[in-house]
């Protein structure tokens, strides 16, 4: 390596010299790690850990990430969490194997998330930790190493890059790939700039990291070869990627964290697909270019996170009344009003489901990871289309950011091409007619021998002219939530995952899937009767969940809000009303931070043997 | 990529005004805005678009009703955005020619910063406010405009809020064509619509058009018929184009002057977005849509 090492390898005297259960000496072929970097949200960690997420997804590894960033304008602590290996890689993992703290607060903050016999990485020239023999502690100085090898002026930039060079050595990543990606990013700042990174890089992959290789070796890498590409990227990213490949061609929004990351990448994708995406003045002027990109012919979208969706709520009643087709994506996160807008949470479903005014159902869709996120928006897509109606996809924090690794979609197969009906209508035509779905001629359609049809927020007539009958107001009324109802017939029924039948049945919906998965398959480990399903279609709701309840004792549901007035989450609560099933009980919480498999055991455990109706993370009272 | 309807031809079939005519207007008797629609029929009649391309939207008010009038394609959005919406129709669709109706609340009120951004965009249509300078529709309140003094249900000691000055709004919004008429002056109003409906970009008119129920000769000093004087703008003594001289003339003592006061051309939203449109595309070799997907897709690998 090019570039001697002035240091000594730091090993806390007090530290065991090998974690617990680990052979000594010889290298170990592990299969499912758990990194978690904490520092600064200016320290680039999550560009590292974007890199290692990359690199494990083009290595035929799974991956996940999670991550949290301050809602600060500049700096902050900052989190990233990687877990790579083989198998089902289902959640971000509850405890970490490693943590690199780059500060003293990084250090404090998340060395209870260290996993007993972990090992901590610390930046000497920031942290002085309290040596414990939970841990093995391994000091390294990031920053002066990094500036010795950059260079004086460097300040302190690029230690993020030294890091990833020493977990890149650490665990025998593929240096080849990853530089190449270190590369691709950095080129476009100059070759000075790729120069430094990679100086850095390499000062970081040259230290005498040693002892810990002795202990974790080589990554292993999925053998069994779909025959399917993997790709790796983000759930907002995937979201984006599904819109495109349902047709959608126009969209407007207004920036809000999480959802903006979608906006932007439309705004910049659809101009080569011949499209459109307008950032709107706010977020009633961008439902209002959706829903006129809607009535011109287009399928379009529009999305915003929690706040933004209720100022979207008078326009969303116009939607269901005039019928049009609409996809609008909530990106949930803590609330009420700004709330924690960077933390996750699952409290806007009430918000999707009964939100604006008069009674105005419509559809509600939750992804379930991040590769669902593509899928959903094809569905959203298609039913939005079908029974014209707006289609609301509640995603979520953990979600938009959150990488993963799944099989590239069959874009041949999948791709919706636009297309914009103008054939003339007869004296027959009628856009709203009371016993059939509606069907909208849009402008540019010539109308022979009948009045041209009119949009409208008002009660209409079959024409869509306006008509304050009573009658008429109830017909109509009826004809919009019984196409909803339809809708409900035709879903698919959820799938039991786990036992078929038996003591408990976890139900859950969106970015809490893999956590469930995991928990139910750990409690089938330890011998449990324990099922799990997860709703996609949040409103309607699938068919035969009655039939499914029926089969467990109890029935709980696992979801990120509160426990409400009476002690039941949010879908808690719509189950109860619709099912009147007093098994159905909750697990909720609100800390902003994604379910631990560990939380859902322990209210698992806590509320089988408890009277109370819910169990949540803060106590009564 | 967006559908075209067909462009008009010598052929195409003359548009009456009995082709236009919808339902019988709900305005009060002796209402400002009749007068307005009789003048948008004789402008559309002039102008002879092909009728499925004409699209009348409007927010909410008395004289939002407007499209339910006009038989053509169109409808009544939700209150004071009628204009991104119609935004949204005119940057999807080239082909159609998009017509916005509003009151002084709808346009100046709530709509008021749609209204700014619309305009600064330079979105291609033809916003037409009908201000009254009173809220009808719901019986009696101050509206942007009521002027000071203005006794209504909501100040009965009389308006203490300053009104606004629209063509100072408009013209300093990013509008590109700007100009004022009023609901007695059918022949001005015509004029107006047809050169705003003409014009490439974002047309906006102002038209005076009394609330005989609520806030009657609220415009008389504009009405000869009323012993007032309607001023028309001499455009061969005024610069259309300096955006000074229009705010000059906008602050005229009520009740100023009419006619045209602002008047540019500056690329439209709608061309500078076709550009960005084919760049893009032709930096992609014009692929279709499937081929782009699959490179994104295959740099994510």
């Amino acid at each position: 390596m090019p570039y001697p090492n002035p240091y000594q390898f730091m090993v806390s005297p007090n530290s065991p010299a090998t974690p617990e259960g680990s052979a000594s000496g010889a290298p170990k072929s592990i299969n499912d790690v758990v990194v978690r970097l904490a520092g600064n949200s200016q320290d680039g960690i999550q560009t590292i850990g974007g890199f290692l997420a990359r690199l494990a997804g083009r290595s035929a590894q799974e991956v996940m990430t999670y991550m949290t960033i301050p809602s600060t304008i500049s700096g902050g602590p900052s989190i990233f969490q990687v877990r790579m290996g083989t198998g089902d890689i289902l959640s971000s993992g509850d405890e970490a194997d490693f943590l690199v703290a780059f500060y003293d607060h990084s250090y404090k903050n998340h060395i209870d998330h260290l996993r007993k016999g972990g090992i901590l990485i610390y930046d000497t020239d920031h942290v002085e930790p309290e040596l414990s023999p939970d841990y093995l502690a391994v000091g390294v100085p990031f920053t002066s190493a990094t500036i010795e090898a950059v260079g004086g002026s460097a300040k302190e930039k690029g230690k993020n890059i030294f890091v990833l060079g020493l977990l890149c050595r650490l665990f025998d990543l593929d240096v080849a790939k990853l530089t190449g990606l270190i590369r691709e990013r950095f080129a476009k700042f100059g070759e000075d700039v790729v120069r430094n990174t990679m100086l850095a890089f390499d000062a970081g992959y040259a230290w005498p990291a040693q002892n810990i290789r002795e202990i974790y070796h080589k990554l292993a890498t999925n053998d069994n070869d779909s025959g399917h590409p993997q790709i790796t990227t983000d759930g907002n990213t995937a979201m984006t990627l599904g819109l495109i490949t349902a047709g959608v061609r126009y969209g407007a929004g207004y920036p809000i964290t999480p959802w903006s990351t979608i906006m932007e990448t439309l705004r910049t994708e659809l101009q080569k697909y011949g499209g459109l995406f307008v950032q709107a003045e706010d977020e009633l002027g961008a439902i209002a270019y959706a829903l006129g990109f809607a009535y011109a012919g287009h399928l379009s979208i529009t999305g915003s996170s929690g706040p933004g969706l209720s100022l979207k709520m008078e326009a969303l009643g116009w939607a269901t009344m005039a019928e049009l087709p609409l996809i609008i994506i909530n990106v949930q996160r803590g609330g009420p009003s700004t709330g924690l807008p960077t933390n996750v949470e699952q409290s806007d479903l009430m918000q999707a489901i009964y939100g604006s005014h008069g009674d105005s159902p419509r559809v509600v869709l939750a992804p379930q990871n991040v590769e669902d996120c593509f899928y959903i928006a094809l569905e959203a897509g298609r039913i939005a289309g079908e029974y014209s109606t707006p289609v609301i996809i509640l995603t979520d924090q953990a979600l938009s950011s959150r990488i993963e690794a799944f099989d590239e979609p069959d874009v041949d197969a999948l791709m919706v091409t636009p297309d914009i009906d103008l054939t003339a209508k007869g004296a027959d035509f009628k856009p709203y007619p009371i016993d059939a779905l509606t069907r909208h001629a849009p402008p540019g359609t010539k109308i022979e021998g009948a009045p041209y049809p009119t949009v409208t927020g008002l009660e209409h007539d079959e024409h869509g002219h306006p008509s304050g009958n009573p009658a008429q107001h109830q017909k109509m009324t009826a004809k919009r939530r019984n196409k909803i109802k339809q809708l409900g017939k035709s879903l698919p029924r959820p799938e039991i995952h786990g036992d078929q039948d038996g003591d408990v049945l976890l139900v859950g919906w969106g970015s809490t899937f893999g956590p469930l998965r995991e928990a139910v398959n750990r409690a089938r480990k330890d011998g449990q009767k324990v099922g799990h399903i997860h709703l996609r279609h949040l409103n309607p709701l699938p068919p035969e969940l009655e039939r499914i309840f029926s089969r467990f004792r109890q029935v709980f549901v696992v979801e990120m809000n509160d426990q409400g007035l009476y002690g039941y989450g949010q879908l808690a609560t719509l189950l109860r009303a619709r099912y009147a099933n007093p098994a159905i009980r909750s697990i909720t919480k609100t800390d902003g931070l994604a379910f631990k498999v560990r939380e859902i055991l322990n209210g698992v455990a806590e509320l089988s043997g408890s009277r109370y109706a819910s169990v949540s993370g803060y106590p009564d009272v | 990529m967006s559908a075209t309807a067909e462009a008009p031809t010598p052929e195409q079939p003359q548009l009456t005004k009995k082709a236009l005519t919808a339902d019988h207007p709900t305005w009060c008797p002796g209402c400002g805005d009749f007068a307005v629609l009789a003048s948008f029929y004789r402008a559309l009649e002039q102008l002879n678009y092909p009728h499925e391309s004409i699209v009348t939207m409007a927010g909410i008010g008395c004289s939002s009703r407007f499209p339910y009038f006009v038989n053509s394609h169109g409808g009544h959005f939700i209150h004071g955005r009628s204009v991104p919406f119609s935004a949204g129709i005119s940057l999807s669709r080239d082909d159609l020619k998009v017509f916005v109706f509003g009151g002084d609340g709808d346009g100046f009120s709530i709509g008021g910063n749609h209204l700014d951004h619309v305009a600064r965009k330079n979105v291609n249509l033809t916003y037409v406010i009908m201000d009254n300078q009173v809220y009808g529709l719901t019986k009696k309140q101050t509206s942007p405009t009521s002027p000071e003094g203005f006794r209504s249900k909501t100040d009965p000691w009389g308006a203490i809020d300053q009104p606004i000055n629209p063509m100072r709004k408009l013209v300093n919004s990013g509008a590109t064509f700007v100009a004022r008429s009023h609901a007695t002056q059918v022949k001005h109003m015509v004029e107006m619509i047809k050169r705003a409906a003409e014009h490439p970009g974002f047309a906006v008119v102002e038209i005076l058009s009394e609330c005989v129920e609520f806030h009657p000769g609220a415009f008389d000093a504009a009405n000869p018929r009323k012993g007032g004087g309607f001023e028309i703008i001499d455009e061969e003594a005024h610069d259309k184009t300096d955006v000074t001289a229009a705010m000059a003339l906008a602050s005229e003592p009520w009740p100023g002057k009419f006619g045209v006061y602002y008047e540019v051309q500056r690329p439209t939203k709608n061309a500078l977005e076709a550009g960005l449109i084919t760049k893009a595309r032709a930096k992609h070799d014009n692929s279709d849509d499937a081929t782009l997907l699959k490179q994104t897709f295959a740099r994510m690998r």
